[in-house]
């Protein structure tokens, strides 16, 4: 694609400085920036937990974004089946693997915490559990992408599994924090480690939003160079 | 068209279909569960004839257990600890082989457009081809769990746990006929069904397991009721979806 991508697309008008989206971009680097530097410096130490506690102002906003990634992926799923636009598939599908990517992270970054607090990267308590069952599902989802073989059928069978394993959402949930038992909650956070925690929030969505218009908007100008490159065959196939 | 449909069934639900008497209010519902019924006919009798999908299910179910046995070494003190879990492991597989396999002979033989011609309702084709899977995991759990249930000396066969079986296999068989339709028409067929499956089935699985375990354990009513209650909600929520859903996934077979 790299190969095609500029003379094609490029359409007269257009500036070529720095875009909204790349503003956009430049706000959510420097917000991650200032989250690590207030998650390390700015934050109190916490009492029990100690210094590991610190990666928590990372991997709750990531977890976050992951989730809304992952309704994002069932909206998109619920409108491309109704309205057949491809940019809703599109959006879907970017916020699939963006999200995938995010929970992968939100799986590594707890299981360093959990190394360091537990004694062991892994176990199977009910939001691990929760987490990566939906990260299961959403590489199902990207590797039937992979396997459906034209571009409408991957599109409808994707939305299919996106809205099916959305709805599993609630019942996993339940399942497994029925399964291990209630799990106690923070009770509550000194005002440095809340801001600290908003300033995460504010970072991950800046960054997914920045993520996800770029993926989509790269995604639309490769479907129009396929578009139009099968506009050419065709047009040299018959003169 | 109408030359290319071979098979008598599909004449007889296109006509039935139509006939429904239409003068009285429930005329129509009667119209599509008679289509329903013909294509679930349909199902039972290339099972009949070809006995493909229940008798590899009930080998490969009886080999899976065979397989624990030697995996887990099932001791008396230890068979009641993972005898849920080997029942239904085994039940899953031996029933996601089946699933694979009710749309392998409709892919291979492109039936399955002859019925997307006819004039029946694209949900009526869920709703049989679920019954007949539903039939075909029954069949084969009908063998499978007697023999559990000596080979291990497990007491499953009681109406509890058999009620657990019945409500875990609805909701395994109304997410496998959709993603049955959708591995089918995949590069990698047999790999895709597993795939997509299993992850959607946590919930099924963990609530069966729990609740076959409590009830083998003999513990009252009270504990295993939120597991009931799970199962009823997985079975309900993927039974709607799945009705509303299915068209989307036929609309290009083959």
């Amino acid at each position: 694609m790299s190969l095609a991508e500029p003379a094609v697309i490029r359409q007269p008008g257009r500036r070529y400085g720095l875009g909204r989206l790349d503003m956009l971009g430049l706000v959510a680097f420097t917000l991650l920036a200032v989250t690590i530097g207030m998650a390390l410096a700015y934050a109190p130490r916490e009492l029990i937990q100690g210094e590991p506690q610190r990666i928590f102002y990372v991997h709750l906003p990531m977890a976050l974004v992951a989730y809304l990634a992952f309704a994002i992926v069932f909206v998109g799923g619920i409108l491309y089946l109704w309205k057949r636009r491809p940019v809703f598939d599109i959006v879907a599908r970017s916020a699939a693997e963006i999200g995938i990517f995010f929970t992968t992270l939100v799986i590594i970054s707890g299981g360093l915490w959990g190394r360091a607090t537990w004694g062991t990267f892994w176990q199977w308590e009910p939001r691990l559990t929760f987490t990566f069952i939906l990260w299961l599902i959403f590489v199902a989802y990207l590797m039937l992408r992979q396997a459906a073989q034209d571009r409408d059928r991957s599109a409808r069978f994707a939305s299919v599994l996106g809205i099916i394993g959305f709805l599993d959402v609630p019942l996993i949930f339940f399942a497994v924090y029925l399964w291990r038992g209630l799990h106690p909650e923070p009770a509550g956070m000194p005002q440095q480690m809340a801001i600290t925690l908003f300033v995460g929030f504010a970072a991950f969505i800046a960054l997914f939003a920045y993520l996800l218009i770029h993926r989509v908007s790269w995604d639309l100008k490769r479907e129009r160079v396929e578009d139009l490159y099968f506009a050419l065959e065709e047009r040299e196939s018959t003169t | 068209m109408r030359q290319h449909i071979s098979s008598a069934a599909v004449d007889e639900t296109l006509a039935l279909g139509r006939s429904g008497a239409r003068s009285d209010l429930f005329g129509p519902l009667r119209g599509y569960l008679r289509q329903v019924a013909n294509l679930l006919w349909k199902d039972l009798v290339i099972e009949l004839r070809t006995r493909d999908a229940v008798a590899s299910m009930l080998v490969f179910g009886i080999l899976s257990l065979t397989v624990f046995n030697f995996a887990f070494e099932l001791r008396a003190d230890s068979v009641l600890l993972v005898a849920p879990g080997v029942l239904w492991v085994a039940i899953l597989f031996a029933g996601t082989l089946g699933l694979g396999r009710s749309y392998s002979h409709e892919r291979d033989r492109g039936s399955l457009e002859g019925l997307m011609l006819c004039p029946v309702d694209r949900s009526a084709i869920y709703v049989g081809k679920f019954l007949a899977n539903l039939v075909y995991i029954g069949l084969s759990e009908l063998v499978l769990v007697p023999v559990f249930a000596s080979f291990f000396d497990v007491p499953v066969l009681n109406p509890g746990v058999i009620a657990i079986i019945a409500l875990g296999t609805v909701g395994f068989a109304a997410v496998g006929t959709v993603f049955g339709a959708m591995a089918v028409n995949t590069r990698a067929r047999e790999v895709m069904l597993p795939i997509l499956l299993l992850p959607v089935l946590v919930p099924l699985i963990i609530a069966s397991v729990k609740a076959t375990g409590l009830l083998i354990d003999g513990e009252p009513w009270s504990q295993t009721w939120a597991w009931v209650n799970l199962l009823v909600a997985f079975d309900v929520v993927y039974l709607v979806a799945s009705f509303l859903l299915y068209e989307y996934v036929l609309e290009d077979w083959g």
